[in-house]
């Protein structure tokens, strides 16, 4: 698979089908058994350099537990060498968090966890994005100013890649889809032809159609 | 891409020791490193003012610190590995190594617990017996800790389950400290008609305790009671190229089980 030719992305496909391993096989957290993973046309090395470019919105959030959020924010910021003009710091104000700054990341509940890692992950304007299930655990609020702002980045020709089971957001911001069952690509293809071939007007529709075919 | 524009960074820019300083910062918080100094300085006051005799001082607390310092090294560089889950996977995801995270968390932790030896043991034998063998017993025990936190991250690697890493850990401090003397006794009694000097001295080398121990009794002069085997001790020991290899090996113990589990890190799966 090769990430240079890939537009806006969404990952979908049923639990346990790889979604999140080939993320981490991306970033280079799990290290696969065979092939490679190319970046930007360059084998991903040991130096992890490449991750300047990514940022990444995790699942399940997990942060040190005796860390305040500031000092997480802080810690990232010194970690990764960044000045203060090339940060986006958008969603930090969006989401409120500098009130909150003293809280120690154990006491937070997931909705918070995942408003900091959305805020983490946009934080470095890194030209590709991965996001893996962003919206699950936000409340609709939360939910609609993360979406806004992907939609916003994405006008700015960024690339994301979004990991989702909730077919009302993929439908607001995907224009390809790439479906995995049992870690194998089944199809990568865009929203439009996806709809056309099924004959489905709703994406949720035509996904389920194709999960059943598949599963039969 | 910043990154290109950027001047020459210092070597307070190195990622690894970035890493260390907040694993450092971390440590400080929990108040478990303090209170390991404290107990070292109340163990190591009291036996010197329990004694008249600083040698002998020096003699009690070396007991206990070779017990106590790998005890207390392993144990708490394993759990603080494990805590640290969250920590190594948010690097993960950053442009960093992962030998520069992995190495960089040894160091937080091991400049942590060095620090509560060398203040803890260090400043009461500064007091006391502020002599060649007192920076001795402050140096071996530096060693040592170095030593027993590179088998703790080994032990961290090697499984991922909690409770067996420090399972693992535990043993590795059981053997060392209690085990290991014990079968080269038995060693010693079984085949007690045969010369084994060099034996021993070899065996010596394959447990950092062991090189600890020997090295410093013999510069508490307690070699006069082992016999035979303690004078020869102190020709291999007292001689240049004994003390280096001595000295080598330690090193090596902080660097060989350090270098095997760098080497697991970088290819497992997080």
């Amino acid at each position: 698979m090769n990430n240079g030719h890939i537009g806006f992305e969404r990952i979908i496909g049923p639990n346990g089908s790889g979604k999140t391993t080939l993320i981490k096989s991306i970033l280079g957290m799990v290290v696969p058994e065979s092939g490679g993973i190319s970046f930007q046309g360059q084998p991903i090395g040991q130096d992890g350099q490449y991750r300047r470019h990514i940022g990444y919105m995790p699942q399940i959030g997990r942060y040190p537990d005796n860390m305040q959020i500031g000092q997480v924010f802080e810690m990232m910021r010194d970690l990764r060498g960044a000045t203060a003009e090339t940060l986006d710091e958008e969603l930090i104000h969006a989401y409120q968090l500098p009130q909150i700054y003293q809280k120690t990341m154990r006491t937070l509940s997931g909705g918070t966890r995942q408003k900091v890692s959305a805020a983490l992950a946009f934080l470095f304007d890194a030209p590709v994005m991965i996001l893996d299930e962003p919206t699950a655990g936000l409340d609709p609020l939360s939910a609609e100013i993360l979406k806004e702002k992907v939609q916003r980045e994405k006008k700015r020709n960024k690339l994301f890649l979004i990991t989702s089971h909730i077919m009302s957001d993929l439908e607001e911001l995907a224009t390809d889809v790439l479906y995995l069952v049992e870690g194998r690509l089944v199809f990568f293809k865009s929203l439009n032809t996806l709809k056309t071939e099924t004959g489905e007007e709703r994406l949720g529709r035509a996904i389920a159609q194709i999960m059943q075919k598949t599963t039969l | 891409m910043e990154a290109t524009a950027k001047p020459v960074a210092g070597i307070a820019d190195l990622p690894m020791l970035k890493i260390a300083k907040y694993v450092v910062y971390d440590i400080l918080r929990n108040k478990f490193v303090l209170a390991y100094l404290l107990f070292l300085v109340l163990v190591s006051m009291s036996f010197f003012n329990l004694e008249s005799d600083p040698a002998k001082g020096m003699m009690s607390l070396l007991n206990i610190i070779l017990i106590v310092l790998p005890l207390v090294s392993i144990v708490f560089a394993t759990i603080h590995l494990y805590n640290a889950y969250e920590f190594t996977e948010l690097m993960l995801a950053q442009p960093l190594r992962r030998s520069d995270i992995f190495l960089g968390q040894y160091l937080g932790v091991a400049v942590s617990l060095c620090i509560a030896f060398g203040v803890g043991v260090g400043i009461p034998v500064l007091l006391y017996e502020g002599t060649l063998r007192g920076a001795m017993l402050v140096g071996c025990g530096l060693l040592l800790t170095l030593a027993f936190v590179s088998m703790a991250f080994l032990a961290t690697v090697l499984s991922r389950d909690k409770a067996r890493g420090i399972g693992i850990a535990l043993l590795l401090w059981f053997f060392c400290t209690i085990l290991y003397d014990g079968l080269v006794l038995m060693g010693m009694f079984a085949f007690s008609d045969y010369p084994l000097e060099k034996i021993i001295i070899g065996m010596t080398f394959l447990n950092p305790v062991d090189l600890a121990r020997i090295a410093m009794l013999l510069q508490l002069d307690a070699a006069a009671l082992m016999g035979y085997t303690g004078a020869l001790f102190q020709h291999f020991f007292g001689s240049v190229l004994g003390g280096g290899l001595a000295v080598l090996a330690m090193l090596a113990w902080v660097a060989g089980p350090l270098w095997a589990a760098v080497r697991i890190f970088r290819k497992k799966d997080i």
